[in-house]
């Protein structure tokens, strides 16, 4: 991966986030207290949040230069994102759920098949359930895989374990490490707990009141 | 019941639905860039969606009139340009009625939509869907039921409305009198028989509108 940041500045309540850094490794934790901006920033590379300016390009596109007008729509940046909330639509069942962003010449790519993804996070038996219905690590599951479908180049966790006893959250890292393993797919992965990081990633950022305070190899 | 009571009847609940459907796509409008958008002069435009429903009905008419009459701005270009004519005529009644139910069905939409969580709109964007895909797919079947109840709502208002539409329309036999207009006048003639027979379907409609409505809230609350 190479996902370039540079001169983002976001005004919050109270601080500005200010980033500048470039990554590139594949899966790349973002720690910090709450409130330090991390979900913020990365609402920002999903184009959900407008920064006062920022440079975002990654691998070579260029996603958000504000200096020079661009921003490219949320819809066509093909960043896929699993909020903290997993906001998995409820008046669609999990099959819907999953092809709602799922595009049909993704059918013929070797990983990001629908087959192929349900097969992987093991959802094969919840497809035609409501997603009211599902417990909490299936719909951690299901929000992974529909992300995932979308054929997203990179892929942002907002704290994906967070609402998880610790009984499940040992339950579900399998998957994420599988599906970094099977999909090779660039990662930013906010949390709080340091051994899903160590599980995980390769690299750390730390962050405090919307700056990098730190960098380091995991 | 005549068959002019059931013309009465046929006419109100039929002008009722078509200006309940003809406001729908205003009141969606309206109640979303109200639920979702800040911009300027918002509150004026709250305001004055909300008017009709504090006016008394037969200022709101007035004031209609004035706007719609051949002498009107708007009636006037209407009568000069494509010859149509609004006041005392049926579209005077679909007029009146449209006005008077209009902020009912906007407050039921907007509360509708602002009960959906901007987090799955948000969520439907990253996964490819554009603005109009995602109002289609994600915020109107969330808000359905609550547009749906607004839409009841709307209609049982404008069965029983009365203020508005005898200054727009006047009560015309056969041409614009509705349920209320010709309860209305058969009290003024002692015509009891007659008033009581409309008021027992006045009460049997506008109560299975309202009781629609209070079961369709029920559901959505419990899916909540």
């Amino acid at each position: 991966m190479n996902l370039r940041l540079k001169n983002i500045s976001l005004p919050l309540a109270g601080f500005t986030l200010e980033i500048d850094v470039e990554l590139h490794s594949q899966v790349t934790a973002i720690f910090g207290p709450s409130g330090a901006g991390k979900t913020s920033l990365l609402a920002t590379l999903a184009g959900l949040r407008r920064p006062r300016s920022a440079f975002i390009e990654l691998n070579g596109r260029v996603l958000t230069d504000t200096a020079a007008g661009v921003e490219v729509p949320t819809r066509l940046r093909e960043i896929g994102y699993v909020p903290q909330d997993l906001a998995l639509f409820p008046h669609l069942s999990v099959r819907r759920n999953l092809l709602f962003g799922h595009k049909p010449e993704a059918e013929s790519h070797p990983l990001f098949n629908f087959d192929h993804v349900v097969k992987v996070l093991e959802i094969g038996s919840l497809i035609e359930r409501g997603v009211t219905l599902l417990s909490g690590g299936e719909k951690q599951r299901v929000t992974l895989a529909r992300a995932l479908l979308s054929s997203p180049r990179l892929l942002l966790l907002d704290e994906p374990l967070s609402s998880l006893d610790a009984k499940l959250k040992s339950q579900i890292l399998p998957y994420l490490q599988r599906v970094r393993d099977e999909f090779h797919l660039p990662m930013l992965y906010v949390t709080h707990d340091e051994s899903e990081a160590l599980a995980l990633c390769e690299e750390a950022l730390v962050m405090e009141r919307g700056r990098l305070v730190g960098q380091r190899k995991c | 019941m005549t068959v002019e009571e059931w013309q009465i009847v046929w006419f109100t609940a039929w002008v009722s639905a078509l200006s309940t459907v003809l406001i729908l796509p205003f009141g969606l409008g309206v109640a979303w860039l109200l639920a979702r958008r800040e911009w300027p002069g918002k509150s004026l435009v709250e305001t004055l969606v909300a008017l009709p429903l504090v006016l008394p009905p037969v200022a709101t008419g007035l004031l209609l009139l004035k706007l719609f009459g051949r002498r009107g701005a708007i009636g006037g270009f209407l009568h000069d340009t494509i010859d149509l004519d609004i006041i005392f005529t049926w579209r005077g009644v679909l007029l009146a009625l449209g006005v008077m139910s209009f902020p009912l069905l906007v407050r039921s939409a907007r509360a509708a939509f602002e009960e959906v969580n901007p987090r799955l709109e948000q969520i439907a964007r990253t996964l490819g869907a554009g603005n109009f895909r995602v109002f289609c797919t994600v915020t109107l079947p969330l808000a359905g039921r609550g547009i749906l109840g607004g839409m009841i709502l709307a209609f049982a208002r404008a069965l029983g409305e009365f203020g508005a539409t005898i200054m727009v329309a006047g009560n015309i036999p056969g041409k614009t009198s509705t349920l209320s207009l010709a309860i209305f006048q058969s009290v003024q003639l002692g015509e009891d028989a007659h008033a009581y027979r409309l008021l027992g379907v006045s009460v049997a409609l506008a109560f299975l509108a309202v009781w629609g409505g209070e079961i369709l809230n029920r559901r959505r609350k419990r899916l909540q």
